[in-house]
């Protein structure tokens, strides 16, 4: 996956449309930007100056799918964390998770969530409910696995046609709402793919590159102070912040 | 001596109770809304394929059960002159409601299972998992259990977990043994959603 920060306009769109792929329920009184379930969100870093010579960038941020050493897979006590090889997903298994959290501490991307509450939803929008995404109870960690349930889909639908799976079967639920297709979604190990195309662009960064958990979202901006600010650095976030 | 004699009465108490009133009080007993012969529809009497109600459809999506719609093909007026034919058309086709059937084979929530792959990627006949459902004259009681919730053929008709024959049975062990012999990827979310 490689999204685009130059064409980003932080509408949120992909961030609601994960939520309502994924069945996240809406928040439960009392949270916080802590304690949220937001397998995606879209964060605003600035240059640090003040208005009007302030330069800020969105970034759209989800689990970035480390390749290696995935900080939350050798963590899990409960094997509920795998890599899957023959996609490259780092999947969860919310049924299989004791809740420690450690994952969550060992993830430098911040892109885990806990269940604090049991999911609740308004009357009759149970009825909305994505039927091939299972809801969590309270107690589990989780987070983005880039719409597994679409590549499931994907799997049967490819299956019922007699053929293999193919790269292009399925997108995910962000990648198909951004009005301004800043995120392209694809096979990175097929060189002829759009997705390999913009990620072996110069422009191409990933965050925290330095830990050398090689994520396989890539994000690319024209702006080199963009590129120099969110490779370095720990994009700070409102979680961050709260946090303290 | 007496003991001996007070160990066995225990014994065979604890038995009993494990092996016969355990399972007996373990699943409910729940009566499909209508009986149904599968025998009629698929044998001599009608000669129906199973795919005729029980379709694959393109986007890979299994219709397991058919709606009403279907049955009123044939059933827009009573054609036997049973009970059930009675309840089926006066109740439901008549009515245009769906028929509630209890079923045997809904695995739990998190578990998904694409019939496409099944059939088409790996060959399996529908017998390898429904047994011989296809051709029974009449539905058996729906069995749920009252802990889980889930259906009994989802563990299967014997207490212990013995497998009875290749389809009883369908633990998450049963899958994973069919993809292990098999050489199919094991990963949790194969299956899990």
């Amino acid at each position: 996956m490689v999204i685009d920060l130059d064409r980003c306009t932080g509408c949120g769109a992909c961030v609601i449309a994960c939520a309502v792929e994924n069945n996240v329920p809406p928040a439960h009184e009392g949270t916080t930007p802590r304690t949220g379930l937001t397998w995606m969100r879209v964060v605003r870093v600035d240059d640090g100056r003040s208005f009007p010579d302030t330069r800020s960038v969105f970034v759209p941020l989800m689990c970035q799918q480390c390749d290696h050493h995935t900080p939350c897979v050798s963590v899990c006590p409960q094997n509920a964390v795998e890599y899957d090889e023959e996609t490259g997903i780092v999947t969860q298994v919310p049924v299989r998770c004791l809740g420690c959290r450690y994952c969550m501490t060992a993830c430098p991307y911040h892109a885990r969530y806990f269940n604090w509450w049991d999911p609740e939803w308004p009357a009759g929008m149970e009825q909305t409910l994505n039927p091939d995404v299972s809801t969590r109870m309270r107690g589990v960690a989780e987070k983005c696995n880039f719409c597994h349930g679409r590549l499931q889909a994907a799997r049967a639908k490819a299956a019922a046609g007699s053929r293999p799976l193919a790269p292009d079967d399925y997108q995910p639920a962000c990648v198909e709402a951004c009005p301004t297709e800043a995120i392209v979604f694809g096979d990175l190990n097929d060189p002829r793919s759009t997705v390999s195309a913009a990620a072996s662009s110069p422009d191409t960064f990933r965050l925290l590159e330095h830990l050398g958990t090689g994520p396989k979202v890539r994000y690319r901006s024209r702006s080199a102070a963009v590129r120099e600010s969110l490779t370095r650095n720990s994009v700070s976030s409102e979680k961050e912040q709260v946090h303290g | 001596m007496k003991s001996i004699r007070w160990f066995v009465a225990g014994f065979v108490v604890m038995m009993l109770f494990g092996w016969v009133i355990f399972p007996a009080i373990l699943y409910t007993h729940e009566e499909q809304p209508l009986q149904f012969s599968h025998k009629v529809h698929s044998g001599e009497t009608v000669g129906l394929p199973c795919q005729d109600c029980h379709r694959l459809s393109a986007d890979g999506r299994f219709e397991g059960v058919p709606a009403i719609a279907k049955c009123a093909e044939c059933h827009a007026e009573a054609i036997g002159s049973t009970a059930d034919e009675r309840l089926l058309v006066e109740e439901y086709v008549k009515k245009g409601r769906e028929i509630p059937w209890l079923v045997y084979a809904r695995g739990p929530q998190n578990a998904s299972f694409p019939h496409a792959s099944h059939l088409i990627g790996a060959g399996l006949a529908c017998e390898r998992c429904h047994g011989s459902q296809g051709t029974a004259e009449s539905l058996p009681a729906f069995r749920r259990n009252r802990i889980s919730g889930e259906s009994q053929a989802i563990w299967g008709t014997s207490i212990a977990g013995f497998k009875m024959a290749e389809w009883d049975g369908m633990k998450m062990d049963d899958c994973a043994r069919c993809h292990r012999e098999r050489g199919v990827a094991n990963t949790c979310l194969k299956c899990h959603k």
